[in-house]
This record gives structure tokens, C-alpha cells and sequence, in this order.
């Protein structure tokens, strides 16, 4: 996950400074050099960075130390807090008027404002609103027809007016949103460089001709030491609004994010995190500090579980375990029910403790899922309901039908008996300590 | 207008940027201490040269700094250390040559390879295009819409089409109307998720099995405002594809590119291209003795 490299870095610098009962000036300066070069490394800002750094050195050297705790504990908490500070401390929404919501979407080139466009579109109408998506890419080729593509994929309805002028894309696409009660128009922008005055300038006019409640700047998070000047002229000619943060499904650390938060004061409202059109989600800067310091983020894994999971599915299934009916369909049911909410190294991303560089050489494979599903559906109902009369002949024909070996199948069947046997217990023990209420079902794989 | 200029037009932001720093730096220091180097640092590390590179050009300097006596010199003496971390490009394509062009989501690879094909096909090569990201929407049709600019056939299949079909098509055409060089467009990903990198192996084990007696070369494109993560994206990119060279673009913004630095320095990798516009010719050969020039100039 985008932090983790940091947290591992800082994780290491304190773990020389856990074993020490008190800090001297000297043994501060030391964490707060290797700080430097982490956050360096991590595409920080080296502005931002200084800014930083002098603020955490101050109140760790202060008294303040000497009352807590133990000191190292202490200058993690500061640097938490410091981190978290300057992300900002609460999550923050869009901000919807009262009859048409206008959001804009800017940035440069390749930062994924069509895919984050549809994105954007598919999250607002999840929560009932009614969204049009705007293609005014113009220039790229092939721009509009993506963002039809990705409309249609969604099922949201795309305005498009071939190559003529942005602006009078952008109006006249309010008037239909008026004319056709949408409630959201999201403009999907041509990609440009900030110091394209020309393309800067456009921008402006449609600003002026629209009057958006949301000027949102897409911001890659690989993007280095230039992403504060970027964020800066977009800033100073359009006042943003927010940020969103893309490709943060990958292993950058992120740093830009901090800088143009630090640099800007714009807070970052959405972050991309995979490929998939619902992969976008609301940006919880307190949540994000706590991922730099390895406490996971078990919070999002709730909020997906309670999203994701059919709630009405998940009763008659604690019913079955209840009853000890759990058969092969109820264990592709519960596979599928895990699949939505993302792939596994998501999953697992968010759960504290759970680092995937501990777990270097593990791979979680989302093919698996697949290979299960083909197995199972390979089985006549019968066979699904009561898997112990599957028997050679029967495994044979499976196989052939899933295009698997025996063994795959037999492995399945082994997987799905653990399982069955961890229901017993968890059942066994509901019914011995009557009180406790475990009403979660089990992920078990 | 000559290469040098373009490339020195289209840098100048950078160079002002870069220089001026530079100079205003050099204007107010009379003597050569440690502060001169720490700024310098800093002025590396603003440009996206990294810490790991930045460290070590700085300590080759202050190792050098007794002989140096002025900030002019020093200023020459961190250009020839720049320059001499750069490896030697070899640009060769002999006929056949498929080239894949790989990297992650968004870096400008369908925009690099219409200018590679304009320019292949002005120097009167056979140019074929393959159009194997099959993932992103309108991936094809943006592809198509350069190949009909430049005027080059487009292979291609609908959308979440097998990506290996479609290079393997592109292979057939390619033995059958004499091509010179068929370039593969690749869907971007992201150098995590292995399943895609897996993919990529696999289309490179297209090219061997189905045109063996074809030159490979894979060339890696390389946005310029990407920040440190751009090393661990190389990395994983050459284990999968075994990339010989890699194409700078975006280098007409504020961004200082100094990543392409830190990739020379760490990985030995050199750049073969750089892409500094939106027109069909903004993209030039590398030279790093003009890249670095116009850096300092």
C-alpha cells in the first residue's frame, strides 16, 4: 500500500530508539535525519519536509517528552499527529447546491481523469444521485469515446458533443442536465500541462460559464517533486476545491499527496485505488496517518464488509451455521460475498498488523477464487448439497468440467471439510458460552 | 530549428528553473563551504534526482572540492558527474524488430508510439501497429486514430480481447507484408499487481516462440514528473520484459526529469527517448550531454 514503505522506515528508526528509556538532543537529531530521508524518498516535498521536520524536532526536544510515556513513544505519537495534521484532520465531502451539482475535473496529462470521471459518477449515483458525465477531452484522441465506453460500462448517461469548443460543451450540458433532471454533471477535462496558458485560460472560461461547486484536481501519486508546482498554478487559477489522489493502489509512498495538501490547503476528497469502476473511495486523512504508522485501517475493512456484504444473505447464512447445513453452495455464496469486496491483498492490506511485506513470497491470488467457482459450478446440484457422495467417478467428471485436475478438486473438497469443521467449533462454542454473540461469518479459506 | 535548440527550447523551463537556483546560489556564495553543498543537495534532491544518487554526486564533489576553487568550477564539475552516469545508448533496430512498449497506467505509451511509428516511417522503414491494450476503453480506437495520422496499418481485436491474440495476429501480419518493426502498444499497469506483470512475460514469450528470428526490444515509457517510485517501476518492468531503453515524456512541463538521473545512476538503464510535446514530432533522440547542457546552460 502506498505508505507501507514509510512505515517500514520509520518502524525501523524507532525501534532504535524503543530500547532507550530517556532522549537526548543528539538521539532526536539522529530519528529526525532518517526521517528527512525517508519522507525524501518518499516524494515529499523537500519544503514540506523541512517544515516538518523542525516542527516534530521542536516539540520532541521540548519537555513535553519528559512527562510522557516513554520518549520514543512520544515522538512516534508526534509524528503521527504531525502527519495527520497536515493532511487534515477530517474526511471531507463534496459539497452539493441545491438543484445542479457542477464538478470539474482537472489536472495534467495521464493523471486518470476520464476513468476517475466514471468513477466519481458510479460512487454519487450508489448514493442516489443522479450524475452526467461530461466528455470535454477534445484533444486526445479516442478521449470522448473512453469516457462513452466507461458511461456505458456504468450505466450512466454520457454528454458528448464531438470536437466543438469545451466551454460550450460544458454549458450546454448544464442546460441538459436541467432539461433532463440530473442532479451531478461531472466535466471530464483535456489533460494539460499548468503552464499552458492557453489550455489554463480555457479552463478558467469554463469555470466562468458553469460556476462548478467542485474544481477537483486528479493528482497521480507517483508524481514527484513537481507535483507542488503543479497543484499550485492549478490553484492559483482556478481555487480548487479538492484533490483527488489516483493510482494509489500502487506501492509509491504517496508523498505528493502530503505536499500538496501542506502546500495548497486543499483537502483530498477521493483516492483511486485499482483498476475496477468502484474502486474509488473517500479519503479519510486520519485513517491514512495511522497506515504511515502501521496501525491498519480496519475501519475501511468495516465500512466495505457493511457496503459489500448482501446483509440479508449473511443472516440465512449464520442461520445455516447455526443449524450445521453448510454445503458447497453456501461456500461458493460466502466466496462470492468475499470477492466483492475487492481482492484479497486489499483485503489484507487493511488489516493491522498485516503488512504484505511480512508476507513476501505469499502470493493471494484472485485466480483461485475463479478456479473454485468453475469447480463448484461444474457439480450438479445434488453434489452440491451433499458433498460426501462425490466419489471418483464423480471428481473425474468435475475436473473435466472445470477445466481442472483431480487434485484441484480434491483440494477444494479438503478446503471445504476445514471449513465445515471450523463452523462446528465456532457453533460448539456458541452453544457451551450461550452469551458470547459471534454473529460474524467466517472468511475461511 | 536543430535538435539542440528544440531540446533546449522545450527544456527551458527546467533550465531557468534549474540554473537561475543555480546561479543565485553561485552569486551569493564567495567561497565554497559546507552550506554551498547543502544547497546544492537540496537543488538535486527539488529536481527528483533522489537521495541515494543525490548522496553520492555530492560526495564525488566534496571529494573534488580541495582542487575546486570556484563556483563555476563546481557547477562544470557536477555536469560531467551527471553526464558520466548516464550509459551509452545504442540505438539498433534491425529489420524484423518487434518492439513492446510497456509501462504503468498513464505515462503517454499510445501517444510514444505514434510518434515512433511517424518517425520509423519517415526514415522509410515498414511500420506495423499492434494494439494489445485491450483493457483500457478507446484504448483501440486512440491507437487507431494515430495509426491512421501517420499512416500505418493497425492490428487489433475488440475490447477485452486476449492481448497475446492480438500481438500474435500482429506477428502473422507483420512475417506476411515484410515489416520492418511492429510495435505493441500494452495496456499501463501498475508494476504491483503480478498478475498483469505475468501477462506482460507472456507476450514476451509470444514474440520468441512466434517470430523467433525477429530482434525483441522492449522499451519502458517513463513519465518525468513521476517521483522516486519510478526506480521500483523500472526494476519490476525489466524483470518482466528485459526493457533495453526507456522514453522520458512529459519533459515539456516544470517537471526537472532529474528521475532519469537517479535511473542511470541505480540501474545502469539508459534513456533512448524523450518525449517533450503533444505534435507528432516532439519526440527526440536522447543525448545526455545535451539533456545535461540544457540543464545548466
Amino acid at each position: 500500500m502506498a505508505f507501507e514503505s514509510l512505515t517500514q522506515k520509520l518502524g525501523d528508526i524507532f525501534k532504535k530508539l524503543r530500547g532507550k528509556g530517556k532522549l537526548s538532543e543528539a538521539d532526536v537529531n539522529q530519528a529526525m535525519k532518517e526521517v528527512r530521508l525517508a519522507l525524501l524518498e518518499a516524494d515529499v516535498n523537500f519544503k514540506v519536509v523541512k517544515d516538518l521536520i523542525s516542527r516534530i524536532t521542536q516539540r520532541a526536544i521540548g519537555q513535553e517528552v519528559m512527562e510522557s510515556l516513554t520518549p520514543a513513544q512520544h515522538v512516534i505519537k508526534i509524528v503521527n499527529e504531525e502527519l495527520t495534521a497536515l493532511m487534515g484532520s477530517e474526511q471531507s465531502k463534496i459539497s452539493f447546491s441545491k438543484d445542479i451539482t457542477v464538478i470539474m475535473l482537472v489536472g495534467l496529462q495521464g493523471s486518470g481523469k476520464t476513468t476517475t470521471c466514471g468513477k466519481l459518477g458510479n460512487l454519487l449515483s450508489k448514493e442516489g444521485k443522479r450524475p452526467l458525465l461530461v466528455a470535454a477531452d477534445i484533444y486526445r484522441p479516442a478521449a470522448i469515446t473512453q469516457l462513452q465506453v466507461v458511461g456505458e460500462k456504468l450505466k450512466l448517461p454520457v454528454f458528448s458533443m464531438g470536437q466543438q469548443n469545451p466551454v460550450d460543451i460544458s454549458k450546454a450540458s448544464v442546460e441538459y442536465a436541467k432539461k433532463h433532471n440530473y442532479n451531478v454533471v461531472i466535466i471530464d477535462t483535456a489533460g494539460r500541462l499548468h503552464i499552458d496558458d492557453e489550455l489554463m485560460d480555457e479552463l478558467s472560461n469554463i469555470r466562468e460559464a458553469v460556476n462548478p461547486s467542485e474544481i477537483l484536481l486528479v493528482v497521480d501519486s507517483m508524481t514527484g517533486q513537481d507535483a507542488v508546482n503543479v497543484a499550485q498554478e492549478f490553484n492559483r487559477r482556478l481555487a480548487l476545491t479538492g484533490l483527488i489522489l489516483t493510482k494509489l493502489d500502487g506501492d509509491s509512498r504517496g508523498g505528493a499527496a502530503l505536499s500538496i495538501k501542506a502546500v495548497t490547503g486543499c483537502p483530498i476528497k477521493f483516492v483511486g485505488m485499482g483498476e475496477k469502476l468502484d474502486d474509488l473511495e473517500v479519503f479519510h486523512p486520519d485513517r491514512m496517518a495511522s497506515r504511515i504508522l502501521g496501525m491498519g485501517d480496519v475501519l475501511t475493512l468495516i465500512e466495505k464488509a457493511t457496503q459489500d456484504l448482501d446483509l440479508k444473505k449473511a443472516k440465512e447464512l449464520e442461520q445455516k451455521l447455526k443449524t450445521q447445513t453448510f454445503d458447497l453452495n453456501d461456500f461458493l455464496e460466502q466466496l462470492t460475498q468475499v470477492k466483492k469486496m475487492g481482492s484479497f491483498d486489499q483485503i489484507l492490506n487493511m488489516i493491522p498488523g498485516f503488512s504484505l511485506q511480512k508476507l513476501k513470497g505469499v502470493e493471494f491470488d484472485d485466480k483461485e477464487l475463479v478456479r473454485i467457482e468453475a469447480i463448484i459450478n461444474s457439480m450438479t446440484p445434488e453434489e452440491r448439497s451433499n458433498p460426501s457422495i462425490i466419489n471418483g467417478s464423480r471428481r473425474k467428471r468435475i475436473a473435466l468440467g472445470s477445466g481442472c485436475s483431480i487434485q484441484d478438486v480434491n483440494r477444494l473438497l479438503k478446503q471445504y471439510d476445514q471449513t465445515k469443521k471450523i463452523i462446528k467449533q465456532f457453533t460448539g462454542m456458541e452453544k457451551s458460552r450461550k452469551k458470547s454473540k459471534r454473529r460474524f461469518p467466517f472468511f475461511g479459506l | 530549428m536543430s535538435f539542440f535548440n528544440r531540446l533546449k527550447q522545450s527544456l527551458s523551463k527546467t533550465r531557468e528553473n534549474f540554473s537561475q537556483k543555480f546561479d543565485n546560489l553561485l552569486k551569493f556564495t564567495k567561497k565554497i563551504d559546507d552550506e554551498t553543498f547543502d544547497e546544492l543537495e537540496e537543488l538535486l534532491i527539488a529536481s527528483d534526482v533522489g537521495v541515494n544518487t543525490t548522496l553520492k554526486l555530492m560526495e564525488t564533489l566534496r571529494e573534488n572540492s580541495k582542487r575546486i576553487k570556484s563556483p563555476e568550477e563546481l557547477k562544470q564539475k557536477l555536469k560531467e558527474e551527471i553526464i558520466n552516469l548516464f550509459p551509452e545508448t545504442q540505438i539498433s533496430l534491425p529489420s524484423p524488430t518487434i518492439m513492446l512498449v510497456v509501462g504503468v497506467n498513464g505515462v503517454g505509451k499510445t501517444t510514444s508510439i505514434g510518434k515512433l511509428a511517424h518517425k520509423y516511417k519517415s526514415q522509410g522503414k515498414k511500420v506495423i501497429l499492434a494494439a494489445a491494450d485491450t483493457f483500457r476503453a478507446a484504448a483501440i480506437d486512440q491507437l487507431e486514430i494515430w495509426g491512421n495520422r501517420v499512416g500505418v496499418d493497425v492490428i487489433k481485436h475488440q475490447e477485452g480481447a486476449d492481448p497475446a491474440s492480438v500481438l500474435f495476429d500482429a506477428l502473422q501480419a507483420g512475417k506476411a507484408r515484410k515489416a520492418d518493426l511492429i510495435i505493441c502498444d500494452t495496456a499501463g499497469r501498475l508494476h504491483t499487481k503480478k498478475n498483469l506483470m505475468e501477462e506482460l512475460k507472456k507476450l514476451y514469450r509470444v514474440c520468441q516462440k512466434e517470430y523467433p528470428e525477429a530482434n525483441i526490444t522492449s522499451l519502458m515509457v517513463l513519465d518525468a514528473t513521476t517521483g522516486q517510485n519510478a526506480l521500483i517501476q523500472a526494476k519490476t518492468f525489466k524483470e518482466a520484459v528485459d526493457f533495453q531503453g526507456i522514453i522520458l515524456t512529459k519533459l515539456d512541463g516544470t517537471a526537472k526529469g532529474g528521475i532519469a538521473v537517479a535511473i542511470a545512476s541505480e540501474l545502469k538503464i539508459p534513456v533512448w527517448y524523450i518525449g517533450i510535446g503533444e505534435g507528432i514530432d516532439d519526440l527526440q533522440e536522447f543525448d545526455p550531454q545535451a539533456f545535461v547542457d540544457a540543464i545548466f546552460s
